[in-house]
């Protein structure tokens, strides 16, 4: 099932993604709206790295094209900020934490320009917004992982932008940091940002977001919550893991939201 | 003065070399240099073939354009091949190499011009190839004139793009989703390291110029946790061995660029068990 999205912020039209031959994405179509917390959800290999890395560019599609605010990637830039998986850097790289999250500056100042106030206050507030203000002058490589998590985190928030995409940005962070992350992100989604995160949590995916895209290397289902968070729909993502659809089932039901297929789960 | 302008030579390579090999081993291609300085010997044979001369500028642009297309089958081979990093510099310097080798022995017959000759300069000549105008006046020697410009290239390069490179070292895939060229910032990295690598060479020989790249960065990472001062830890392990190395071939009247090379061994060991032993 798929449901488009009326003036959309992030267009997907008929994208493919292939590696060696072989399609790791297949025709995904789809669209968001405006000011929504968007979990992208699959199983791992589903393609959610690679759908994410195809909308910011940064792999050839085979076919497709994508479109954010209506425009082109390379007309809006700056109001896009992308987390990549934290495993993509050298964490022994020699810098510190404020200097990353500084980074997240460069879309706006440019490489040029030194830094001015304004950019070390914002910097300093996106580290207390993780819960990192202490750390600032601390080297990256004595980090743990969900503390480099959080300073990837917070460069992204640096950034300030308006459309977000984040791979797997809660991966090793511990649950009362996610929550308060989470809350974190729900603000900044009442202040009309939009936010596509990659997550395999469905209890808080399901409590969080109100938008999701399923995954599993063809498209699933793209629609708000109510529309596509049901069994089938999981079941055909996730396959037919008992314990999984357990949960969901109990979510469900919790929630009064329809259920189909009562029956058969037991 | 002939001690001065050696040390000045070696200096100036240390301190190009010590720059640009900070970006380098962060990328973890520190044998890049290495490789080009092979791969680069087609480009020196085609000039040369053309020019008939040793030190020109077509020569330079030649080898550094050469050493560019190096890097670009590298990352040719890396990514779109599936062969690991390390294996596609060896594929590619070997092949390139060979190519050089072939175009000397078939083209060059008649001229005095053989690997050797090419690949290995020696500091210690440094001296006696000096440049006297046509009205008698003497500038010093070539290579130091060279290789300062070399150095201001680098120093400026560095200066002007210690951001960029910074960013598209630690993150490229941020940089490149900010918009950022890394193709563009990669191969201005690699055209320097050509250039430089060739310059060098002709001057002081080959195992100088691999050490100088991979020596005094991997000496100040271990001294400190910023770039910007492990680029200047670098560029002064370069200058102590520089010096030091001058002193200690006077010294047991050995060959200048072991000793300098030695001299970088020794500082190695001292940032190691610094490193060890006393870094919090
Ligand atoms: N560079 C690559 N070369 C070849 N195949 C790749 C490459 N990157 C990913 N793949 C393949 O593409 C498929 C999708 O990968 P992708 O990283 O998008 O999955 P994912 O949904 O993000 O998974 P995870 O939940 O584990 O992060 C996988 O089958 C993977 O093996
Ligand atoms: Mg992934």
């Amino acid at each position: 099932m798929i449901i488009q999205a009326e003036n959309p912020v992030v267009e997907v039209h008929n994208l493919s993604v292939t590696y060696h031959n072989k399609p790791v994405l297949w025709e995904a179509d789809f669209s968001i709206p405006a000011g929504n917390l968007v979990g992208i959800l699959g199983p791992n290999g589903a393609g959610k790295t690679t759908l994410i890395k195809a909308i910011m560019n940064l792999v050839d599609p085979s076919s497709g094209y994508v479109k954010l605010f209506d425009r082109p990637l390379d007309e809006v830039r700056p109001r896009v900020s992308y987390v990549p998986q934290k495993e993509s850097v050298d964490w022994d790289f020699p810098t510190n934490v404020l200097d990353v999250v500084l980074m997240g500056r460069f879309g706006k100042r440019g490489f040029f320009r030194s830094w001015t106030r304004k950019d070390k206050e914002i910097a300093l507030a996106c580290l207390e917004k993780v819960g990192m203000q202490d750390f600032q002058k601390r080297q990256i490589s004595q980090l743990s992982g969900g503390q480099q998590q959080r300073v990837f985190l917070a460069r992204s928030l640096a950034q300030e932008a308006d459309l977000y995409f984040m791979d797997e940005p809660f991966a090793g962070i511990d649950a009362a940091t996610e929550d308060s992350i989470l809350k974190l992100l729900l603000e900044m989604r009442s202040m009309g940002k939009t936010l596509l995160i990659v997550h395999h949590d469905l209890q808080s995916a399901f409590e969080y977001f109100d938008w999701f895209v399923f995954l599993n290397t063809r498209l699933v289902a793209s629609g708000p919550k109510a529309e596509v968070f049901n069994r089938e729909i999981l079941q055909e993502t996730y396959g037919s893991k008992l314990t999984l659809l357990h949960t969901i089932s109990n979510l469900l039901t919790k929630e009064g939201l329809p259920m189909r297929d009562e029956t058969d789960l037991e | 003065m002939s001690a001065f302008w050696i040390i000045l030579t070696g200096s100036l390579v240390a301190a190009s070399c010590g720059l640009l090999g900070c970006f380098l081993i962060l990328r973890r291609m520190a044998m890049i240099g290495d490789a080009i300085s092979h791969a680069v010997l087609p480009g020196i044979v085609i000039a040369y073939i053309f020019t008939h001369s040793l030190d020109s500028l077509p020569m330079i642009l030649g080898a550094t354009s050469v050493g560019l297309l190096a890097t670009f089958l590298i990352e040719l081979v890396h990514q779109k091949g599936k062969v690991q990093a390390d294996a596609a510099i060896g594929l590619i310097f070997t092949f390139l190499f060979s190519c050089g080798v072939i175009l000397i022995s078939s083209w060059t017959k008649h001229i005095d011009l053989d690997a050797d000759c090419v690949l290995h300069g020696e500091i210690a000549m440094v001296p006696f190839e000096l440049w006297i105008t046509e009205s008698g006046l003497n500038l010093g020697p070539i290579a130091v004139w060279k290789l300062s410009i070399l150095f201001l290239i680098v120093v400026g390069l560095i200066y002007v793009g210690y951001r960029p490179l910074r960013l598209t070292t630690f993150d490229p895939q941020y940089a490149a989703a900010i918009g950022v060229s890394t193709g563009f910032w990669h191969y201005l990295l690699m055209g320097a390291v050509s250039m430089t690598t060739v310059l060098s060479f002709e001057s002081v020989g080959a195992i100088l110029v691999v050490a100088f790249l991979v020596a005094p960065p991997a000496i100040a990472y271990l001294l400190t946790e910023r770039l910007d001062h492990m680029l200047l830890i670098s560029l002064l392990a370069g200058l102590i061995s520089a010096v030091g190395g001058y002193a200690l071939a006077a010294a047991l009247e050995g060959a200048i660029a072991g000793a300098m090379t030695a001299v970088l061994g020794i500082e190695f060991i001292f940032a190691y068990c610094y490193y060890v032993y006393l870094r919090k």
